[in-house]
């Protein structure tokens, strides 16, 4: 038995048996087997993965952490030049909360560039790969957590969402994704990049496992004043394989032009499975959804030039030696600083400018209320949202680096749940059949042959605020349905 | 053409709280290099502020005194800058929704008259924010230190309109603020230790125009003293520029004190765009009218509340009054004395004149001087009881400041009680005046003067134990005669 094959639940049953051992040791493998390839993790190192003997709930299964959550002891880049080298002196809650639980942590995963991306090439430590196709991005930010798990080089992962950089890169690598409910998770150890927006979330093989890991991370912190004080209930008792009775919309502007036609009748199918599992589907209008993506641009780009001026290589982190202070701050962030960084970091300071604030910054957060408000309005009528995740399948790597704006609108559909704050997660619906080459270059991957890949494709569905149990739900209950969470990429 | 000064102060105090404003770290004044710091007040990546309770419910006293309007909804906003003392590169101040609006100070002044009056300054705003860290240069070859020890420690940050005339009102506003503050104990506004600190927003006009001048902002004013001195300068430097038909420049000014000027540090053009946004680490949240009025309840009688009653029911003057009331443990002490049976006139005088230099001198703070108020009431009753006289009594004091006895105690030890007897100060007399016959001559001839001097030397004799109403009385028959 291929122990790396298993969903978290049943390593935790496994382990539960005959301790956590083998399971980290057929990871380590694989890890090592397959990283040179895929570039999943920036830091893995099998020696150090600390077995954890904790009496939770774990049982010393591996996870794997996206590289801007702080483990105390730990390096943490952010995927970025400027923080190289830099040991977070302190646990992330998230971090404890997993440690208590007896996770034993594993890699720390690539990513875009401080969050800054959808396609994880901007990590200033090279791409991450889609396991499904070497050549295709795995989605961003949190391309290496999701490539990770899809590649069963790890159990499962944390990644953090601000604009969808959970559930898009999940979307594109065939893997469960979950943003949770702002507030429902702690920040604290998050390295910010958008702070009304960040949430950490599980990256795993099923929605089991994703309720599992969400139990075991979400609840109130006194470190975090932005984390809210709901009861967590225990999201596995969500997962009842029962859509009776639930009512689900399509919000009408989520099906546009552009969007790829194989994503739509993707989605379309999932709808159809669940009118057949007795939800009732309806139309429903999200009206202000147009300007989810341009306002994302302006809120969450001020924050991000806020939060990263911390990295002025004076305390941490890069400093390049210049002859004054001066010199020492643009030095250090011109080298530090990838184009993308450079890029938000100058459109978010534009924005907070005096003369401009009114313009751009005030009125994006009115415009985010009223997309809050078109959430409120939709959740009247029904009880989840269902819509792609990302417009397309995973395009090849390279193909939008010239063109921010296309690359922004990957995370068209994503955008709007970060504006409002609701939960949404992202589940394999089903796969686009595209030429192609698998397992091209070098390594352990077999030599390259010419002929189709199957890209995954992923439905998002969104809740009430704190309303996970719900996705939970309609997740699992479409998952069982159709099955293809058991389809692996051939690596 | 005359020209007015218009005047407004921002003053920074260091509210007393056990930790800092953002997180647990203590606030210790002087301990080790960075010893007072965690991943929140160093802005490590990742970390996250929470507001100290504590801090806000200080703020919220301190504008309750100050009369201000307390917000029910605050906010707090971050101000972004790069320096090397900010760790995170912007300070969580408050912007768009302070904890406290408007309010006002009395303060003392002389009106036009020269008589005292009572004038009302304005109070913008009071809000929160957390204090920077320290750049230390001396003594570092290559580079500069930065301790981190004072970074996030609570500030409030007090906002005066620009209802200031002059050095001196700049000086009593200071003066009146720090009392108060004092008083209700949300500071020590120590300006040493940087518990205060305070910039000043300097312009003149032609008197009679109601537009402002184009005003100038000074700052590295380290005493009350100094911010008078360096308005004064800044008045005069302005005032010059505009009579000569030049235009003051908008920017920030330093104070050099050991040159008395001050000089350009940076202009308008050079100022900061702070690029202020509501902080998204910390939601906005509501005061209860509740927990303001429990706040309320709590509140001490204000200095100038005291110092009225003190002229009202003690009768004390408006200067003694206003002075006694500056320090609280001072007007404590003094009522304390009154209670343990002194005259308040007589209590005052003695704290104001006497008690208050020697404390000076041994660089004592009032409620740790070996003399407390019951002690200064009880030599008070030696001096009104005609036991000893003022200058023995002056002698006295000293020593009980010195050793903690009571009065009655040293005069007894060292036989210091007055002499009333009128045979021995008759014979001290008569010895002054065969002493003295040039004074003698001097009197005779009408210089009343001489007088003095001839008590002088009848005290003298007598080891100043002498009753100096007895000795005058005797004096004066024998010149007479």
């Amino acid at each position: 038995m291929d122990l790396t094959q298993l969903t978290l639940k049943e390593a935790i049953d496994l382990a539960k048996k005959d301790g956590a051992q083998p399971l980290l040791d057929a990871f380590s493998k694989r890890a090592q087997a397959l990283n040179p390839k895929i570039n999943a993790f920036l830091r893995f190192d099998p020696a150090k993965v600390e077995k954890n003997t904790e009496p939770g709930s774990l049982h010393g299964v591996p996870v794997s952490i996206k590289d801007n959550i702080c483990i105390d002891g730990r390096e943490v880049t952010c995927a970025s030049r400027i923080l190289a080298g830099h040991v977070a002196p302190y646990n992330a809650t998230v971090i404890e909360k997993l440690k208590k639980a007896g996770a034993a942590l594993f890699g720390q995963c690539n990513m875009d560039e401080f969050a800054f991306g959808s396609s994880c090439e901007t990590s200033a430590f090279g791409p991450c790969k889609n396991p499904w196709d070497l050549t295709r991005v795995p989605g961003g930010s949190s391309g290496g957590s999701a490539a990770a798990v899809a590649a069963d080089m790890t159990l499962a992962a944390l990644g953090s969402d601000t604009g969808g950089s959970i559930r898009q890169p999940a979307a594109l690598c065939g893997v469960v994704g979950l943003k949770p409910t702002y507030g429902r998770v702690s920040r604290y150890g998050l390295i910010a990049f958008g702070s009304s927006f960040d949430q950490i979330g599980p990256l795993t093989k099923t929605v089991e496992d994703a309720a599992i890991l969400t139990n075991i991370i979400s609840g109130h912190d006194p470190k975090d004043s932005t984390s809210a004080s709901q009861n967590v209930p225990d999201f596995t008792q969500a997962l009842q394989r029962d859509v009776e009775g639930l009512r689900i919309g399509l919000p009408k502007e989520y099906f546009i032009e552009g969007i790829d036609p194989e994503v739509e009748k993707s989605v379309r199918q999932a709808a159809e499975v669940y009118r057949k599992l007795g939800a009732t589907i309806k139309t429903v209008s999200l009206p202000h959804t147009e300007h989810s993506v341009a306002v994302y641009y302006i809120v969450a780009v001020a924050e991000a030039s806020s939060n990263l001026g911390r990295f002025d290589g004076v305390e941490y982190g890069l400093r390049v030696p210049a002859k004054d202070l001066r010199e020492m701050y643009f030095e250090t962030r011109d080298q530090g600083f990838g184009q993308e960084a450079k890029r938000r970091i100058l459109l978010g300071t534009f924005v907070l400018s005096a003369g401009y604030y009114e313009a751009y910054y005030l009125k994006g957060q009115k415009v985010r209320t009223l997309i809050r408000q078109d959430f409120e309005k939709a959740f009247r009528e029904v009880d989840v949202i269902l819509s792609p995740t990302s417009p397309t399948p995973a395009f090849k790597i390279g193909e939008k680096t010239a063109d921010p704006l296309a690359m922004y609108l990957s995370d068209i559909f994503t955008i709007p749940a970060n504006h409002a704050g609701i939960p949404a997660m992202s589940v394999p619906c089903g796969f686009k059949t595209v030429p192609g080459t698998m397992g091209t270059g070098s390594g352990t991957c077999p030599a390259g042959v010419p002929g189709t890949v199957e890209l995954p494709i992923g439905m998002q569905l969104m809740a009430r605020p704190f309303d996970e149990a719900s996705l939970f739900r309609a997740g699992y209950a479409f998952e069982q349905e159709v099955g293809i969470y058991k389809k692996k990429p051939k690596l | 053409m005359q020209y007015e000064p218009v005047i407004g102060l921002e003053v920074h105090v260091q509210l007393k709280t056990k930790s800092k404003l953002f997180c647990a770290c203590s606030t210790e004044f002087g301990a080790g290099g960075n010893k007072h710091t965690c991943p929140v007040c160093l802005g490590w990546p990742g970390s996250l502020p929470v507001v100290n309770e504590a801090a806000l419910k200080l703020a919220i006293r301190a504008g309750l005194a100050l009369s201000c309007q307390v917000a029910e909804r605050l906010q707090f906003d971050r101000k972004n800058y790069f320096y090397p003392d900010l760790p995170k590169a912007y300070q969580i101040s408050q912007y768009a929704m302070p904890v406290n609006g408007k309010g006002e100070l009395l303060i003392e002044t002389k009106g036009s008259d020269g008589t005292v009056v009572e004038k009302k300054i304005g109070i913008t705003r009071a809000h929160l924010e957390e204090d920077a860290g320290k750049l230390l240069h001396e003594g570092i070859p290559d580079g500069s230190l930065v301790d981190y020890n004072r970074g996030g420690i609570p500030l409030l940050e007090i906002v005066s309109e620009p209802d200031i005339r002059s050095p001196q009102e700049a000086y009593e506003y200071l003066t009146a603020l720090k009392a108060v503050l004092q008083c209700i104990e949300v500071s020590d506004c120590d300006m040493e230790k940087g518990s205060l600190r305070c910039d000043a927003n300097v312009s003149v006009r032609p008197t009679g125009q109601e537009k402002f001048g184009t005003k100038a902002e000074i700052k590295n004013l380290n005493s009350f003293k100094m911010v008078a001195k360096a308005i004064q300068y800044e008045i005069d430097r302005q005032t010059e520029l505009v009579a000569g038909g030049e235009k003051v420049v908008q920017e920030t000014r330093l104070w050099n004190d050991a040159k008395g000027v001050t000089f350009s540090m940076r202009s308008k053009e050079e100022a900061h765009d702070y690029r202020y946004f509501p902080e998204p680490d910390l939601v906005p949240f509501t005061l209860s009218k509740e927990t303001v009025a429990a706040i309320r309840k709590t509140l001490p009688e204000l200095p100038r509340a005291r110092a009225k009653r003190f002229i009202r029911d003690l009768g004390l003057t408006e200067y003694d009054a206003c002075v006694l009331v500056q320090e609280k443990r001072t007007a404590e002490f003094f009522e304390a004395c009154v209670a343990a049976g002194a005259g308040a006139r007589a209590a005052s005088k003695w704290i104001l004149n006497e008690l208050l230099a020697i404390l000076n001198e041994k660089n004592i703070a009032i409620e740790d001087c070996l003399v407390k108020p019951d002690a200064l009431a009880g030599l008070i009753r030696l001096v009104e009881g005609q036991t000893i006289n003022n200058t023995t009594a002056k002698a006295v004091l000293l020593d009980m400041a010195a050793t903690g006895k009571a009065a009655e105690a040293i005069v007894k030890e060292k036989s210091l009680a007055q002499v009333a007897d009128a045979g021995l100060i008759e014979r001290a007399v008569d010895k002054a005046l065969a002493a003295n016959p040039a004074s003698v001559a001097d009197f005779k001839a009408g210089k009343q003067k001489a007088l003095g001097a001839l008590v002088g030397a009848v005290m003298k004799e007598t080891q100043d134990k002498a009753n100096p109403k007895t000795v005058n009385e005797i004096l004066l028959k024998k010149l007479s005669s």
